[in-house]
């Protein structure tokens, strides 16, 4: 089984697109929308839901206001800013402090030490996770709740369950959508993934945020490959950024043209390649037959114990990971 | 007035919005400060080139042991709801990226054995982008918690006429971070169903936080009509509507202001400037 991870550093670069591309281009393979607090990956494949589970995320503290006595105890040990003293008066106090829920971070400490036991501390639900059927295979997508913390614990359950999926319906491919940046939810959805496609425009802060990427997955031992999106908008950059993936053992995957029949499939929830055979379609196209070369590889290396990574324009063996 | 650039979707040109609204507040003479709280993927300075006359480390708190005064109880990982600290036999394990500085150990550890030190997990740079007043948050790489450098940059901020924030994107923590005490939050997007959807869920998150809101609808003619018939229905002010131009997104792709290669965008932005402090929607 391989997980395929697509990921960009800075948002917006079309990963979501690419990767309902490469699922139409896949065959029947487990999808995946790691990006839990933006999720689009559905709004293409209309998923018909067959599981649904709650996600409890850590815990949230709550001062019941009855019993608060408004000493402040709360207020003076919480490092999160998360008391606010403007709860309602119960009788003895006109005030009492009440804890902003979008501000608690969950550490307990106001309520271990509250002499009044006036705080509640329980796992809060925030989010659920679903097992999806769609055209191209099963989808184990989220949903976090609205101002909802913990994504990067949802991530880790949405991929373990797609794991299980793939397992299950004996499944070969793991197709998996990331989120932008390089925080908590993409290191849980880098860690462990078999290969990452960075899906990247050609522009200063395409580039700026590619090099952080590519960074935090060499440092997971990720091994990656780079297809550039939209590439003819600058093409110095797109071959500054292609010099930099050569330099970094990342595989050229190939170039994306700009076409606005990506959108135009995105208006008639289709991917790019079911919709049309324009120039990002044979792009995308290329950039499979590359990916699909390299999850060929890194099969057979990882029976060898080794992961071979080749430059497809000259065939060069680039690194050997173990 | 504190205007924070956020949006849901990613790339929808929350930085291009937020260095250009500084850049043209600035011209026209405003004092104008822009805070990068995009602290994972920092972009501003790109644009903005700005002088740094300052930068310092931004430091996680994290507990440290001492070895000759535990009794090796295991106190402080009962209390530690993060599983970030350990006792186990002779030995205390501490789970830096697991650990969000609570300070809870330390409080129950009835030897007095574990006290705090800084850890650097970013930096927080500072300085001049012309009159402008730059201050930007960067996490170092392989850190997973962004919270810490979002609120290192907020702290630094000074008085402005006008404080621009620009903000990560999506909608949980870094975003309500960063969003927190604005008096206004743009929130930018396109007329893309993927725009749509997640415009919808920062609007639900700003409405639940009870933060002002009005929208920009960048690259207003690539799509549907679906984001402006949303915004009606649920009384949101688009305050700008800004037509896809190639000319601009080569710009930004050279690292130039558009403002400044693209007059026409200079006026486009500084109606938008005009219209900010009234026409908001909660």
């Amino acid at each position: 089984m391989k997980e395929l991870v697509v990921i960009s550093g800075k948002g917006g670069t079309g990963k979501t697109s690419v990767v309902a591309a490469l699922a139409s281009l896949a065959g029947r393979c487990v999808l995946v929308d790691c990006d839990v607090d933006a999720a689009d990956l559905h709004l293409i494949f209309e998923p018909k839901v067959i599981r649904r589970e709650d996600f409890t995320g850590g815990g949230k503290a709550r001062i019941k206001p009855g019993h608060c006595t408004a000493c402040g105890k709360c207020e003076e040990l919480c490092r999160f800013d998360a008391i606010y003293f403007d709860g309602p008066g119960n009788g003895r106090v006109s005030r009492t402090f009440r804890v902003e829920a979008t501000a608690c971070e969950g550490c307990g400490v106001c309520a271990d030490y509250c002499a009044e036991n006036a705080i509640e501390f329980a796992p809060a639900i925030c989010g659920q996770w679903f097992v999806s059927e769609t055209r191209c295979g099963p989808m184990v997508h989220a949903k976090l709740g609205i101002a909802a913390e913990n994504s990067g614990k949802l991530v880790t359950q949405v991929r373990r369950t797609a794991q299980q999926v793939a397992l299950n319906q004996g499944l070969k491919l793991i197709l998996c959508d990331g989120s932008p940046g390089i925080g908590c939810p993409v290191i849980a959805s880098l860690t462990g993934a078999s290969l990452a496609l960075f899906v990247v425009e050609p522009t200063v802060s395409g580039l700026h945020d590619f090099c952080r990427v590519a960074q935090l997955a060499a440092r997971l031992d990720v091994p990656g490959l780079l297809a550039v999106n939209k590439a003819d908008l600058n093409e110095d950059i797109a071959e500054e950024l292609e010099a930099t993936a050569v330099k970094h053992a990342i595989v050229l995957a190939g170039r994306i043209p700009y076409d606005r029949e990506v959108t135009r499939a995105q208006i008639a929830r289709k991917t790019v390649v079911e919709a049309s055979d324009g120039p990002a379609a044979r792009g995308i196209r290329q950039v499979w037959s590359v990916v699909e070369e390299q999850l060929r590889v890194c099969a057979a290396s990882q029976a060898s114990g080794l992961v071979q990574v080749v430059n497809p324009r000259d065939k060069q063996v680039l690194a050997l990971k173990p | 007035m504190r205007i924070a650039i956020a949006s849901g979707k990613g790339g929808t040109g929350k930085t291009t919005v937020a260095t250009n609204l500084a850049q043209v507040a600035a011209t026209d003479g405003r004092a104008a400060a822009y805070l990068d709280c995009d602290v994972e993927e920092p972009n501003g300075h790109l644009f903005l080139k700005p002088a740094i006359q300052r930068q310092q480390s931004i430091d996680k708190l994290l507990p440290m042991v001492d070895l000759d005064r535990c009794t090796f109880c295991g106190r402080c990982s009962q209390v530690c709801r993060y599983g970030a600290i350990a006792c186990v036999g002779k030995q205390v394990l501490i789970f830096a990226e697991l650990c969000h500085s609570c300070g809870g150990c330390v409080l129950a550890c009835p030897a007095d054995a574990l006290r705090e030190v800084p850890k650097p997990i970013g930096e927080l740079r500072l300085g001049m982008a012309g009159p402008i007043r730059f201050i930007e948050g960067r996490l170092n790489v392989g850190e997973a918690m962004s919270l810490p450098a979002i609120r290192a940059v907020k702290a630094a901020s000074a008085q402005a006429d006008l404080t621009i924030l620009d903000c990560p994107p999506g909608t949980s923590c870094p975003v309500i971070e960063s969003i927190r005490g604005s008096d206004l939050v743009l929130l930018v997007t396109e007329p893309t169903p993927f725009g749509l959807n997640d415009l919808k869920l920062a609007v639900e998150m700003l409405r639940a936080l009870k933060l002002s809101l009005a929208v920009v609808l960048n690259r207003c003619d690539i799509g549907d009509d679906q984001v402006r018939q949303y915004c009606t229905s649920q009384r949101i002010a688009i305050l700008a509507e800004i037509a896809d131009d190639r000319a601009v997104a080569e710009a930004y792709s050279r690292g130039q202001l558009a403002c400044v290669a693209v007059p026409s965008f200079a006026g486009r932005i500084r109606s938008l400037l005009n219209r900010l402090p009234n026409g908001a929607a909660r």
